[in-house]
C-alpha cells in the first residue's frame, strides 16, 4: 500500500469526489490559484478550473452562508475553512442556518455541505488561532462532525462527508498534514459513526479522537514498555454521530478509562463521554474516569508551555498511571 | 464562476446618473461623500437605468404619481391577473388581522411580526416569478408565503404549533418554508438570510439555469455584517440576485434616522459596484415595474441588483412591541393609511379600470376574510405533533434510514 500524507489523502477525497459528481465544488480562501494555505488543494484549480475550486474574499459568513443556500439546490459545496477558528466569524451561518434549517422547515429542507479545515493548537500561533470546536458542533443537533487522525480516515471520511446528505464538518490537524500512513489506491469510505480500535489492550482503556488518539497510540507503547501496562485505544473518528458502542465495550473489558482530547475539558466532547461511561457502565468500572484535556486556560502563545498545554505523552501516561493505582 | 468583473467607464458613469431617481440625501451630511451628486453621464448606455431615469424625471415635471398601470409589464396584464394581485393584497390582509385576533387570544406563542401595510411588496415581486426564480425572506414572512400560494392553513397551523402547520409546528411565525414553491423561508436572524439568498442565485448559475434569486431583508438588515459581505460577493461573482430591502422606516423600535448613517440605504450598492434602484411599495404595480427591470436584468445578464422599496408596517415590529406609537406618531401611521393603503389603492386602481365593481372588490374580501377564519378553526382543531416528533427533521440520513444501516449515536439524551 502507497504510504502517503494526510495532506495528499484529503486532496485525493476532493479530486475524486469533483470527479464523481458535477455537483460538488470546492470554496475557500486561497484554494484555487494559491493552491490552498495548506497546500490541500494544490493542483485541483489547475485540474478542474474556476467553476469547480473556487477562491473566495476573506468573508467566512458570506461564502458559508452562500454554500447553504447553493445547497438548497442542488449543489454540494466543501467549504474550506483556513482555520475551524475562523467558524467563529460565520457562526450565525453554520451554527443556525446549516444546522437548523432542515429542523424548522419540518424536514422538507437539508443542507448537503462539508465544513473543512485544521482545527487543531501546537502551532504556536496564539489563541485566536487555535481553536478545536468540535464540542461545540457537536452540541448543535442537526450538524455532525468527524475528527480524522491519519490519512486513512482523512481520506474516507471525507468522502462519506461529501456524500452525506447532512452538514459535515471535517475537523483536519496541519500537524498531521505532512505525516504519512498507508492508504489504499482502491476507492473506500469510512463510514460516519463507527470509531477505530488503534491498539487492542487489557488493562486500561484511553477514548480520544484527532491527533490526540496518535498522541495516545504513543504513549501507550510507552506505558507497555516501561510499566508493563496495556492501554487499548479508541480513536473515536466520528463525534457526532458517536460509536457508543465501542467504547462501552472497551470499558467494560478493561474497567479503567482515561479519556484524552485537545478540547478545553469544560463541555469539552470528553464530557460528554465521561457521562457516557459512568451512566452505562458504571458498575464496570475499577476506578473514576480521568481526563487529560488542553489546560484550561486561553491557547498560549510560548511555544514551550503551548507544548504543555496541550496533551502530550507526559501528561497522558502520568494520568494513566493514576487511573491505575 | 469565481472570475472577477470586469469595470468599464461607462457602467460606473450609468449608475451615476441612475443616482438622480434616488430621494435626496439628509442635509447633516456632507454631500461630497456621496457620489449620487455626480453630473449624469450617458445614461443610453443602460436602457433599464435609463428608462427608469426618465420615468421618474418625468413623474416629477408632471407632478403627479406616474401610472405605473401602463408600464408594459402591467399593460399586458390579463383582468384575472390583476384581479390576483387584489386577491392575494387583500388575503395578507386579512390573514394577518385574523392572526393578531389569534395572537390575543393566545392562541399563538412567541413573536408575531405582522406584514400588514407592506403588502404590495411581496404580491408585486412574487408575481413577476418564473419557473427558475426563487424567494427568501426574513422572519416576516407570511405575505411572502401567501403570495407564492402557501394554504391560510399551514401558515395559521404553524402559527398555532400544529402537526398540520406548513413546518408541522417546528418553526412557528418567522419560519414558514415552501421549496416546492421556490420559497427557501423565513428566517429569524436580521440579515441571517442574506448569504443564503446569494447562494440560491449561486446555484441557478452553477447549474446553468435561467432564473434568478430575489432576497428580502429589511431596513435593519442593512448594518449586519452578514449583508455586506454578501453584496460584495454577489457583485464580485456576478451572482443573479435582487435584494430587496422592505424599508418600512423603522429597525425594531429605532428609526432609520437613528440607526443608518446613510438614510439611501440603496447607495450602498455602490461601494460594492453594483446597479441599485428605490422605489415605493405602497403601488403594487409600481413595485412589478421595477422589480421586473431588475428581475431581467439578473436572469439576463447574471447580474446582482440591489432594490430598496419604501413600504411601512402599520403595527410594531411584532404584536409585543407595545411602544409602536411612542417611536412614531399617530398621525404618522393614519396618514400613510389614508394615503398609501396599499389594499385602497388597489382596489381604487381596479375598480377605476373597470376590472372590478366595488360589490366584486367587496365580494373578495368577504371570500379572504372567510378563509382566514376558517384557517384559525383549522388551526385551532388541529392536533400538536407527537412527541416522538421532536426528534425528527433534525437529520436527513436519519429521517431516511429506512434500512436501519447508519452506524453510531445521533441523540443523546439518556
Amino acid at each position: 500500500m502507497p504510504l502517503i500524507t494526510y495532506r495528499e489523502a484529503v486532496k485525493q477525497a476532493l479530486d475524486e469526489e469533483i470527479q464523481r459528481d458535477e455537483n460538488v465544488c470546492i470554496m475557500g480562501e486561497e484554494v484555487a490559484q494559491y493552491n490552498g494555505a495548506y497546500k490541500v488543494t494544490e493542483g485541483l484549480w489547475e485540474k478542474h478550473g474556476d467553476k469547480r475550486v473556487i477562491d473566495t474574499p476573506i468573508s467566512e459568513a458570506a461564502f458559508s452562508g452562500l454554500a447553504i443556500g447553493a445547497a438548497c439546490l442542488g449543489v454540494r459545496p466543501v467549504v474550506e475553512l483556513m482555520f475551524m477558528s475562523f467558524s467563529y466569524v460565520a457562526f450565525d451561518q453554520l451554527f443556525n442556518n446549516a444546522s437548523f434549517c432542515r429542523y424548522m422547515s419540518g424536514g422538507l429542507m437539508n443542507v448537503p455541505i462539508v465544513i473543512r479545515g485544521p482545527a487543531n493548537g501546537g502551532t504556536n500561533v496564539g489563541a485566536t488561532h487555535s481553536h478545536t470546536p468540535e464540542n461545540m458542533v457537536a452540541n448543535h443537533p442537526g450538524l455532525k462532525v468527524v475528527c480524522p487522525s491519519n490519512a486513512y480516515d482523512a481520506k474516507g471520511l471525507m468522502k462519506a462527508a461529501i456524500r452525506d446528505n447532512d452538514p459535515v464538518f471535517v475537523m483536519e490537524n496541519t500537524l498531521l498534514y505532512g505525516q504519512k500512513w498507508e492508504v489504499p489506491e482502491e476507492e473506500y469510505i469510512v463510514e460516519l459513526g463507527v470509531a477505530n480500535i488503534l491498539k487492542e489492550g487489557t488493562d486500561l482503556t484511553i477514548v480520544s479522537h484527532g491527533r490526540c488518539a496518535i498522541i495516545s497510540l504513543q504513549a501507550a507503547e510507552i506505558l507497555q514498555e516501561k510499566h508493563g501496562i496495556n492501554v487499548e485505544v479508541v480513536d473515536l473518528r466520528s463525534i457526532r454521530p458517536l460509536d457508543e458502542e465501542t467504547i462501552l465495550n472497551s470499558v467494560k473489558k478493561t474497567h479503567r478509562a482515561v479519556l484524552v482530547e485537545e478540547n478545553k475539558p469544560f463541555c469539552g466532547v470528553d464530557a460528554q463521554i465521561s457521562h457516557l461511561i459512568q451512566f452505562r457502565a458504571f458498575d464496570y468500572l475499577d476506578a473514576p474516569v480521568h481526563r487529560v484535556s488542553a489546560i484550561d486556560a486561553p491557547q498560549i502563545y510560548a511555544k514551550d508551555l503551548e507544548n504543555w498545554q496541550i496533551p502530550n505523552e507526559e501528561r497522558i501516561i502520568e494520568a494513566v498511571l493514576k487511573a491505575m493505582k | 464562476m469565481a472570475t472577477t468583473k470586469k469595470k468599464t467607464a461607462a457602467k460606473t458613469a450609468t449608475k451615476k446618473s441612475a443616482s438622480k431617481t434616488s430621494p435626496s440625501k439628509k442635509p447633516a451630511k456632507s454631500p461630497a461623500k456621496s457620489p449620487a451628486k455626480s453630473p449624469a453621464k450617458s445614461p443610453a448606455k443602460s436602457p433599464a437605468r435609463a428608462s427608469a431615469k426618465s420615468s421618474a424625471q418625468t413623474a416629477k415635471k408632471s407632478g403627479l404619481p406616474k401610472d405605473f398601470m401602463s408600464a408594459p409589464i402591467n399593460k399586458g396584464l390579463s383582468k384575472e391577473a390583476k384581479i390576483d394581485l387584489y386577491r392575494t393584497i387583500i388575503g395578507i390582509r386579512r390573514f394577518e388581522e385574523r392572526s393578531l385576533r389569534a395572537y390575543n387570544q393566545g392562541k399563538i406563542g412567541g413573536f408575531l411580526h405582522l406584514y400588514i401595510g407592506q403588502e404590495a411588496v411581496a404580491a408585486g415581486i412574487v408575481s413577476l416569478m418564473e419557473e427558475n426564480d426563487h424567494i427568501i425572506t426574513a422572519y416576516r414572512d407570511h405575505g411572502h408565503a401567501l403570495a407564492v400560494g402557501m394554504s391560510m392553513n399551514e401558515c395559521m397551523a404553524e402559527m398555532f404549533g400544529k402537526h398540520t402547520g406548513c413546518s408541522k409546528g417546528k418553526g412557528g411565525s418567522m419560519h414558514f418554508f415552501a421549496p416546492d414553491k421556490n420559497y427557501w423561508g423565513g428566517h429569524g436572524i436580521v440579515a441571517g438570510q442574506t448569504p443564503l439568498g446569494a447562494g440560491l442565485a449561486f446555484a441557478l448559475k452553477y447549474k446553468g439555469l435561467k432564473g434568478c434569486a430575489v432576497c428580502f431583508l429589511g431596513d435593519g438588515a442593512v448594518n449586519q455584517g452578514a449583508f455586506m459581505e454578501t453584496l460584495n460577493l454577489a457583485s464580485l461573482w456576478n451572482i443573479p440576485v435582487v435584494f430587496v430591502i422592505e424599508n418600512n422606516g423603522y429597525s425594531m423600535g429605532t428609526s432609520l434616522k437613528r440607526s443608518s448613517a446613510e438614510e439611501n440605504l440603496a447607495h450602498r450598492a455602490e461601494g460594492f459596484d453594483m446597479e441599485w434602484e428605490v422605489c415605493n411599495g405602497h403601488d403594487v404595480f409600481e413595485v412589478r415595474e421595477v422589480a421586473n427591470r431588475a428581475m431581467v436584468r439578473a436572469r439576463d445578464a447574471h447580474k446582482p441588483f440591489l432594490l430598496e422599496i419604501r413600504t411601512y408596517r402599520y403595527r410594531g415590529h411584532s404584536v409585543a412591541d407595545a411602544n409602536h406609537e411612542k417611536y412614531r406618531t399617530k398621525e404618522e401611521i393614519e396618514e400613510y393609511k389614508r394615503t398609501k393603503d396599499p389594499v385602497n389603492l388597489i382596489r381604487e386602481q381596479l375598480i377605476a379600470d373597470g376590472t372590478l365593481t366595488d360589490g366584486a372588490a367587496k365580494k373578495i374580501d368577504q371570500e379572504k376574510k372567510d378563509e382566514a377564519e376558517a384557517a384559525a378553526k383549522f388551526a385551532d382543531e388541529s392536533p400538536v405533533a407527537p412527541r416522538s416528533e421532536i426528534q425528527t427533521d433534525v437529520y436527513w440520513e436519519v429521517d431516511n434510514d429506512t434500512d436501519n444501516k447508519l452506524k453510531g449515536t445521533y441523540f443523546f439524551n439518556d
